[in-house]
């Protein structure tokens, strides 16, 4: 059995916390042009939904912008996009979950009330 | 055992040192005792539970009755469906949890001790919450699931709901920080050598458990807290007046309430899983057919709770979806059900008071799912809904199939946690009285809801034709009782008198049974490496095993026992936290503006205190050589 | 079954430590004080607490979901007014978005100089993201104070309910996250706010992104939606 294993035998390895998670170091100006980015879409988000030209496609259109806010945030402020797979896992189970049941919720209660 | 080290003071109590005694208890962080207490809490539930049920069997034994009035039946109903489900069976599958999950996965204790007292103290607080209704000018009256608008504070003027509405979310926080806890447990803490695939299945239906609570708990808790806005601050949710729509309510309801039925039936399946194959000296067969078809239990679980609803009126194409979908959960249901057959196949099998009640399980269950499989044709649902057709069918389930599974559990774990065997002659006394009395009792609602007897009616007129299966089924559940009281003899008896269980009385297979009985504080002296399924088996007979590498030469993992152990220190935190939260609640209720505010100084303040004193630690020098 | 060592409890403050003090399990923070100085990393190679913060977030997903549902399901089948076309201010509230936006920024500056142990750098991000949390808040306080002004109650019509029970919860996170930014902000004064703080800290950070994604879906769905009528 080599050292690993032998201390994962304590149920917890209690070491300093920069060995394991923060092995990824993400350089302020990545988070910068990120936060950047965010407020350019929402400056985007608050004009195109003033333009009547783009009314057809506006649902879509915001659905798409501020899904990129949502992967931005999460992948990176949340640090997911470097973190262990399991975490990012349990996050995307609990998102599709909720997607599919409360579209489906949301489906069934519409039909009926159509 | 020594205590080597105590804690440092930090914050404004004084840390709880003792580790005898009543303040022990209130302090403890042990998952083994947080285990115990679970146990004889939701024991004292299922008593409470069953009580309400012989009431209203009573009630119900002769046409035109008046032993309780409708309204107080009303009560009855709601309170036994609530009590017997979220304070008797659920907790008393989270005693085994607590109990077992470090011991089977080689751990010393959960990965949040703190949280785990938490969850019980506030589990035993909401039990008391909603009980205390029946004082405080009524229990809750709509139904276990207290379908709106019945709910409403036009039609239910009573306190009765808002005990319901503040007793649940305590009992849904509880449950939900328990989730967490054994997820990060069994993900993070399993001893070296335990891969998944390691895991005993035990240990997977619970994982699936704590997902389904994980994902079902919020929806319930968001339904609650629209309901208490209705009734408190006058939303209107579901108050038709004003274009609200009482389906809201259900399908948020049956969102939580049909993973809810896997959440009550998955610990019960993993129980029989570790029993059948102990007790027939086999593996258990298709070990990956069995753990695959768990997770797709649990997943498909999310995509059925419309079945409780075509009655509603959805149209064809959404009563056929989730009609399709129903009958898909009948299959990795049989894939576990032929699994456990095969697993007693062949085997040298030894009839144990524990194997009865997982035959008991199996034989029970199988017929609550058959009349569930009838259920899914939304066609003939249309003619069960709401008779007690569907009453027997959930009683097979959850008494056939979960309390069956539990008390397999009992007989099989109370020899570990106890350190005394069970009476197996009383045992199987036991076993056959409540059998018979279980059927007796509920074979006769397959009859009465096909003859048209709706549930919770409080009585009925003689013309009807109901008397006769009434009666017998009355009868019925006197001879159940009386099953459950040799249970009771059997364990006041055994808890004094019983014989001495060693380590391993049952040549068992998983790790619990290569510790002493009941286990030290800190369970393992060395933490084992696992190198088999079925560990401690593999270990006793490689021959018979077929392990995927050579059993390591001595059991050891860690070096610390020469160092002392390192363990959680008791803390006043969870009971106090607790305890804040609840005042709250009860403030809730009685809308006591003051008290509420109490509750949420004394939440926020506890949660500093919990956070600043931190998880502490003591070290122990275990006893005896390794 | 046990004795107690010395005289007890007290007896560890100081100096007299059992024998086991020197082992790397023993107990007692040099700092004193709840901020753990060590992570619990198990199998997977995350910390518990990590961990259970993200299985936590998992489960908000059901909780969140569940009342935008029922904000879109009773979207437009309100009785009476006033409807979300007449009161949603779309410019005001894009800018409480991009506050709340660079509350997030700031918290992950404030991570990382922690994680960095550049603890003056990291207490002045934690302080700006809570204010940052603030000013959000405070434009729910207008808004909520203009909607009612306009005769928008929690109980005059499902717009009301729906809308009040979606963001007041949301509010209500927030102010649990300025509440939680605070007291560790008030505690890295006693204790600082470096690397041994960092976990703490970014279990906080976690919660806060979250309850930011949060909005970024809420912005979407019940504001900038709302001009399609």
């Amino acid at each position: 059995m080599n050292e690993r294993e032998l201390a994962r035998a304590h149920g917890a390895v209690r070491g300093h916390a920069e060995a394991h998670g923060e092995a990824h170091v993400v350089p302020t100006s990545t988070y910068l042009k990120v936060g950047l980015v965010l407020a350019v879409i929402t400056a985007v988000e608050f004009g195109v939904v003033y333009v009547p030209a783009l009314k057809p496609v506006l649902i879509p259109l915001l659905l798409i912008l501020s899904g990129a806010k949502f992967a931005l945030v999460a992948g990176f402020f949340m640090h997911l996009k470097f973190d262990r797979w399991v975490l990012a896992g349990f996050f995307a189970a609990g998102l599709i979950l909720a997607l599919g049941t409360y579209l489906g919720l949301g489906a069934i209660f519409a039909h009926r009330g159509g | 055992m020594a205590v080597l080290e105590q804690p440092r003071q930090v914050g404004l109590l004084r840390r709880p040192t003792s580790l005898t005694g009543f303040w022990s208890w209130v302090t403890t962080v042990d998952h083994k005792r947080i285990g115990i207490l679970y146990f004889w809490t939701s024991f004292f539930f299922l008593l409470v539970g069953g009580i309400e049920a012989l009431i209203m069997r009573l009630q119900l034994a002769r046409p035109d009755l008046e032993l309780v009035t409708g309204d107080r039946f009303n009560e009855l109903v709601t309170m036994h469906g609530t009590t017997m489900i979220f304070l008797a069976i659920m907790p008393l599958s989270s005693a085994f949890f607590n109990y077992m999950l470090p011991l089977l996965i080689g751990a010393r204790d959960v990965a949040f001790p703190r949280l785990n007292a938490l969850s019980y103290w506030l589990y035993l607080f909401g039990g008391i919450l909603l009980n205390v209704s029946w004082l405080f000018g009524g229990a809750p009256n709509a139904g276990w699931f207290g379908y709106a608008p019945l709910t409403s504070s036009v039609y239910n003027l009573g306190r009765g709901i808002d005990f319901w509405i503040q007793g649940l979310q305590l009992l849904g926080v509880s449950s939900l920080i328990s989730a967490i806890n054994f997820i990060v447990t069994i993900f993070n803490m399993r001893a070296p050598g335990m891969s998944l695939m390691r895991m005993p299945v035990f240990v997977w239906n619970q994982l699936a458990t704590s997902f389904l609570l994980l994902f079902s708990l919020p929806a319930v808790t968001v339904a609650l807290i629209m309901l208490m806005f209705d009734r408190y601050f006058g939303a209107n949710f579901f108050n038709a007046a004003k274009g609200g729509d009482a389906i809201l309510w259900q399908h948020l309801f049956w969102v939580f309430g049909h993973p809810e039925v896997y959440i009550i039936i998955l610990p019960a399946m993993g129980i029989v899983s570790e029993v059948l194959p102990t007790f027939s000296r086999k593996p258990l067969f298709g070990y990956s057919a069995v753990v695959f078809s768990t997770a797709l239990i649990a997943f498909l679980a999310f995509g059925v709770w419309s079945h409780h609803m075509f009655a509603v009126g959805q149209g064809p194409v959404v009563n056929t979806v989730f009609a399709l979908t129903t009958m898909t959960i009948a299959i990795p249901t049989g894939v576990k059900i032929f699994n456990w057959l095969a697993t007693l196949w062949g085997g040298s099998i030894r009839f144990t008071t524990a194997l009865l009640y997982s035959l008991g399980f199996l034989s029970m269950f199988t017929i609550g799912g058959l009349s569930g499989v009838m259920h899914s044709a939304a066609a003939s649902n249309l003619q069960q809904h709401d008779t007690y057709f569907v009453v027997a069918h959930f009683h097979y389930v959850l008494i056939g199939g979960a309390l069956f599974g539990l008390f397999a559990g009992i007989y099989y774990w109370f020899p570990k946690m106890f350190g005394r065997m069970l009476d197996e002659r009383l045992g199987k006394w036991g076993f056959w009285v409540m059998l018979i009395g279980f059927n007796v009792t509920f074979f006769p609602f397959h009859f009465l809801g096909l003859l048209g007897m709706p549930r919770r009616i409080y009585t009925y007129p003689a013309e009807l034709g109901l008397a006769r299966w009434n009666l017998v089924s009355t009868i019925g559940a006197f001879i159940l009782s009386v099953g459950i009281l040799i249970f009771l003899v059997n364990l006041g008896k055994s808890l004094r008198y019983g014989e001495k269980a060693g380590a391993d009385p049952w040549d068992g297979r998983t790790l619990e049974w290569s510790i002493p009985s009941p286990p030290p504080v800190y369970n393992f002296r060395r933490i084992p490496y696992v190198h088999a399924r079925d560990p401690h088996w593999a270990r006793k007979y490689p021959h018979l095993a077929h392990a995927e590498e050579p059993p390591p030469p001595t059991t050891a993992g860690g070096s610390e026992a020469e160092h002392g152990i390192h363990l959680p220190s008791p803390s006043y935190m969870p009971f106090l936290l607790a305890l804040a939260i609840t005042v709250g609640a009860f403030g809730g209720v009685f809308r006591n503006v003051p008290l509420v505010a109490l509750g949420v100084v004394g939440t926020i303040v506890s949660v500093y205190l919990w956070s600043v004193e931190g998880e502490g630690g003591i070290v122990v020098e275990p006893e005896g050589d390794a | 079954m046990a004795e107690h060592h010395g005289s007890g409890a007290h007896a560890l403050q100081g100096s007299a430590r059992g024998p086991g003090a020197a082992h790397a399990l023993a107990v007692g923070h040099p700092q004193g004080a709840g901020h753990h100085a060590h992570s619990e990393v198990g199998v997977t190679g995350v910390d518990n607490r990590k961990l259970g913060m993200w299985l936590f977030l998992a489960s908000e997903c059901m909780f969140f979901g569940a009342f935008i549902v029922a904000y879109i399901a009773y979207q437009g089948k309100s009785l009476s007014g006033p409807t979300p076309e007449e009161l949603l201010n779309i410019p005001l509230t894009s800018l409480s978005t991009f506050v709340l936006l660079m509350s997030s920024l700031a918290m992950v500056l404030a991570v990382q100089a922690a994680q960095q142990d550049r603890q003056a750098d990291a207490r002045k991000w934690l302080l700006a993201t809570a204010l940052l949390g603030l000013g959000f808040l405070g434009f729910q306080a207008y808004e909520y104070t203009h909607f009612i002004h306009a005769g928008l109650t929690l109980s005059v019509n499902l717009f009301g309910t729906t809308f009040y029970t979606l963001t007041g919860l949301h509010g209500l996170h927030v102010t649990i996250g300025v509440g939680w930014l605070l007291a560790l902000f008030l505690r890295s004064l006693k204790v600082g706010l470096g690397r041994a703080q960092a976990l703490s800290l970014e279990l906080a950070g976690l919660y806060w992104h979250f309850v930011d994604v949060v909005w970024i879906v809420i912005f979407t769905l019940v504001y900038l939606m709302s001009v399609l009528g």
